[in-house]
């Protein structure tokens, strides 16, 4: 098995600085973030979620709520699927109607989560607004997809892997690109 | 944990932790159905077929909706209607709706062992919605489930059910749920319908034929139907069985003052319940329904994802992988 | 001329156990002893090696369904009685339900003319006791008797009425046939699948208690101390019939039976939604099982008998419910009495061989030995050859069969009938 060459994108520091920056550009770009919620992505959409509203609570002092969105159900690709994966629940206490919402994910690529996760939106309401903000965006776009808010842009090739590490859930903060042989 | 198994034949050979996986998976379903939106395309395109040899009206439209809720199309096989009045055999039957291509087979049939017998010889998954006397598998997990969101836990409760137990596939179902969970289970009815060997089938089972005594203490009372359908034997006079066995106020008040109070329906207002415990509440009659059609959901997203594994098992027995 | 050399012969009857040499002439046993002088033996005689073989008298099954007339693609006359032969059987006698009934000696004469010309083994019919075995009226038994039944029965049914009971035994006393019953209170059984039990409260199947056959042999015997006729019970399969029947033998009435294998291996805890497992009377209990096999040794049993019953593939494959009771078993009989009786040490050999000779004899009136002037039947077995039966080989035209790919420890090896070698395992 060829080994695939494995170089690290951002390190602990930089993930937390890149997170922090983009709770910032958030407050920017919303107005002080009045009347938003953010909608973390199951799995790690959501510690990005929890840490952006930390930094939107110490800037402004505002509660953006949180929710946490589980997109398995309206995936497009489950018939390819060996076995149908577990299903999560759905947990956002708050109505979603009329309201300015962030979608919160680790990686853009190819748009279909994003396109999956927006449905489960539709479905519990009618949004005003939906933002999308990413960790990494890298590339390779199959829907007419783009997010507002991104933490870094990396070019990759499309069997490339892109492993985001959080420590809420891998015990440390690291984004790693491994090349495809 | 996961589910591994291709069919749902029946709940006696699910592990605790699988019957848990289930309802938990189930949960996710139920968050759906509160939605104002309760339409899923997550099965878009995949196809089940209903095939109801016995008459159901609940459990059909409980897994048509649960189907239609998921976006997949249901086909509907009714006994009435079917070949097998004209002599086919269900070998027959069950192949000509296979080469419908099906992604899921939902039976109910009046012979026990049923579904095994389709599920040996289909490569489709087969879900088993009542054979005979044997079992009801979607009924015993909605009422764990519903026991578990009423009462916040499954395990160590003291379980009573009362009624037609010999001839009850609902009894056999729950009773083989909830003894994994370290339930206390006690079966109450005529003595000609309790029979002995319930107490052998799951750990901590035992029999009472008065209902006092098997109400005392429980957290669970579960009232079943009067099934003339399927009795060889005389029946009992009705007025004997309410005299004794009705669910009164008077009755369940000898449960737990937090008791949930369960009928798989549907109900005979006046013969096995009166309809003042039928609608008071601790009933939690209407819970059983929404959360029949949250289960069937997480059976039919879980069963129709999976490989096209190869047909049939080892004869006999309930086929597993 | 045969010789049969080198066996050890077992003959129950006459208490002989040892290595000895058969010479068949015709259809009869010429000369029996240790070396058989050479003189007697013709030059051109066909010679059989027995070394390390039993050599037994011809097994006879007292209970089988042939299913001709009216049932062929189940079974015929032909087929049966070659699955028999594999079996080492050298007698069978068949059920009379078959359509139509053999309630009379036209029918029998067909069974028999059918046999004269296609069978393998000798077959003995049983006719029945009530016209259509429907138990309103006799039928024509003597007639029947004349035309060559061994006994009577309304088999797959007890004899309806203790009045009609009464009446088949008085005139089968007379005729001197022995009357097989097959013992069922009815309205215990109505619906019944398989025995009442845990098992059958596990698998949601009715069930019927075993007080659904004792009942009816209590009857039974009370009929046959009335009228002092021969009662022979069929595939027992409770221990409270064997106490009933042991009771009846102590007061020294006429009353026989038999065990099948099936019952004497499988229990009710065997059972699974495989109709394979499906039979009447169904399986009993593990007590039921042990006291079956003690009797089986001790004496209180008189014959095993197999009960094949064979059912074409189609009717067999439904829903357990739905499938006709009944399995074959004329191939796996020895292996399993092997099994069961001698190997596991429970009796000796010449008990074996004893229930599957002398004792099915003695029920039918007959003898069976291994001596001058006795007609030529031999079963020769071996003790030891091991091998796996598959329903797939069976000589018979079904293959509704528990006991598909179970391996035994001894097998019938060869089957002469009338003098000739109509069967014998290739090595």
């Amino acid at each position: 098995m060829p080994t695939r060459e494995k170089t690290q994108v951002l390190s602990a520091a930089q993930t937390g600085r890149t997170i922090e920056r983009l709770g910032h550009e958030i407050v920017e770009k919303t107005g002080e973030a009045h009347g938003i919620a953010l909608i973390g992505i199951r799995r790690r959409g959501v510690p990005l979620a929890q840490r952006l509203a930390a930094t939107i609570r110490a800037a402004t002092g505002a509660e953006a709520p949180i929710g946490i969105l589980d997109i398995t159900l309206y995936r497009d690709d489950l018939s390819l699927v060996a076995a149908h994966p577990v299903v999560q629940s759905t947990d956002i206490p708050f109505s979603v109607d009329d309201r300015d919402l962030i979608l919160v994910d680790d990686v853009l690529f190819t748009g279909r989560t994003i396109r999956a996760a927006m449905n489960g939106l539709f479905d519990l309401g009618r949004p005003r607004r939906i933002q999308l903000c990413v960790l990494v965006d890298r590339g390779h776009r199959e829907l007419p997809i783009e997010a507002t808010y991104v933490g870094r842009r990396v070019e990759t090739h499309p069997d490339d892997l892109v492993e985001v590490l959080l420590k809420e859930i891998d015990g440390e903060d690291r984004v790693m690109l491994e090349r495809a042989p | 944990m996961s589910f591994s198994f291709r069919h749902l034949l029946g709940t006696e050979a699910l592990s605790r932790g699988e019957i848990t996986f289930l309802l938990d998976q189930s949960r996710a379903f139920q968050a759906i159905q509160k939605q104002p939106l309760k339409k899923l395309a997550t099965l878009r395109g995949k196809s089940a077929v209903l095939a109801f040899f016995e008459t159901s009206t609940r459990t059909r439209i409980s897994f048509t909706t649960a189907a239609a809720r998921l976006g997949a199309d249901t086909m509907n096989l009714q006994a009435e209607s079917s070949s097998t009045q004209k002599g086919e055999s269900l070998v027959d039957t069950v192949r000509t709706l296979e080469a419908m291509k099906p992604d899921v087979i939902v039976i109910r049939h009046a012979a026990s062992g049923a579904p095994h017998f389709v599920a040996e010889r289909l490569g489709i998954p087969v879900i088993n919605a009542g054979d005979g006397l044997h079992e009801h598998p979607t009924q015993g997990l909605l009422d764990a489930l519903t026991i578990s969101d009423r009462l916040g836990r499954l395990d160590g409760l003291d379980v009573t059910i009362v009624g037609d137990i010999r001839h009850s596939r609902v009894a056999r179902s729950n009773i083989h749920v909830l003894s994994k969970f370290g339930c206390r289970i006690t079966l109450c009815g005529p003595a000609m319908w309790l029979p002995q060997e319930m107490a052998c089938i799951a750990p901590n089972v035992r029999l009472e034929s008065r209902l006092e005594e098997a109400l005392r203490g429980a957290s669970v009372v579960m009232v079943l139907r009067v099934q003339t359908e399927r009795l060889q034997e005389p029946a009992l006079p009705p007025d004997e069985y309410i005299r004794l066995y009705q669910m009164t106020p008077a009755r369940l008040a000898l449960a737990r003052p937090d008791a949930v109070l369960m009928h798989p329906g549907p109900m005979i207002r006046g013969l096995e319940i009166d309809p003042a415990v039928a609608d008071s509440p601790q009933s939690s009659v209407l819970e059983q329904v929404t959360n029949g059609v949250a289960v069937r959901m997480a059976l039919l997203y879980l069963l129709t994802g999976g490989a096209p594994a190869a047909a049939g098992a080892a004869p006999g027995g309930t086929p597993a992988g | 001329m045969l010789l049969i050399q080198n066996g050890r012969v077992v003959d129950p009857a006459r208490s002989f156990d040892g290595v000895a040499d058969v010479l068949l002439e015709g259809e009869r046993i010429a000369r029996v002893a240790p070396k058989i002088d050479p003189s007697l033996v013709a030059s051109g005689a066909d010679r059989f090696d027995a070394s390390g073989l039993i050599v037994a008298p011809g097994f006879i099954d007292l209970h089988c369904h042939l299913r001709e007339p009216g049932n062929e693609p189940a079974e015929t006359i032909e087929t049966g009685t070659r699955a028999a032969a594999r079996g080492g059987f050298t007698a069978v006698c068949c059920m009379p339900n078959t359509h139509p009934v053999n309630d009379n000696a036209s029918v029998t004469r067909f069974i028999l003319d059918r046999a004269a010309a296609t069978a393998a083994v000798r077959v003995w019919p049983i006719g029945a006791a009530s016209r259509g075995s429907a138990g309103e009226s006799l039928a024509e038994i003597a007639a029947m008797k004349d035309a060559g039944i061994v006994a009577v029965t309304d088999d797959g049914k007890p004899i309806a009425t203790a009045k009609l009971l009464r009446h088949v035994m008085e005139y089968a006393r007379s005729l001197d046939l022995p009357v097989i019953e097959h013992s069922e209170d009815a309205s215990l059984f109505a619906g019944a699948v398989m025995r009442e039990g845990p098992a059958s409260v596990r698998l949601g199947l009715h069930g019927m208690p075993a007080a659904t056959e004792a009942i009816c042999v209590a009857r039974d015997v009370q009929i046959c101390m009335l009228t002092r006729a021969r009662l022979h019970v069929a595939h027992m399969s409770a221990r409270e019939s064997l106490e009933l029947v042991r009771e009846a033998k102590r007061r020294g009435l006429p009353v026989t039976c038999e065990v099948t294998p099936h019952h004497f291996t499988l229990t009710d805890e065997d059972v699974v939604y495989d109709s394979r497992y499906k039979m009447n009377p169904p399986l009993a209990s593990r007590e039921d099982r042990e006291a079956l096999l003690a009797g089986l040794a001790d004496g209180s049993v008189d014959a095993i008998a197999t009960d094949h019953a064979p059912h074409t593939q189609a009717s067999k494959e439904v829903e357990f419910d739905r499938a006709p009771f009944g399995v074959t078993g004329f191939e796996t009989a020895l292996g399993l009495a092997l099994e069961a009786l001698v190997h596991s040490g429970r009796a000796p050999l010449a008990r074996l061989v004893e229930l599957f000779t002398a004792g099915p004899a003695r029920v039918l009136g007959k003898k069976r030995l291994i001596a001058e002037g006795e007609p030529a039947d031999l079963t020769l077995f071996s003790t030891e050859h091991r091998w796996t039966f598959r329903a797939a080989e069976s000589a018979s035209k079904s293959r509704n069969t528990p006991f598909d790919g179970r391996s035994f420890r001894g097998a019938p090896m060869a089957t002469i009938v009338a003098g000739r070698l109509v069967w014998r395992r290739e090595k």
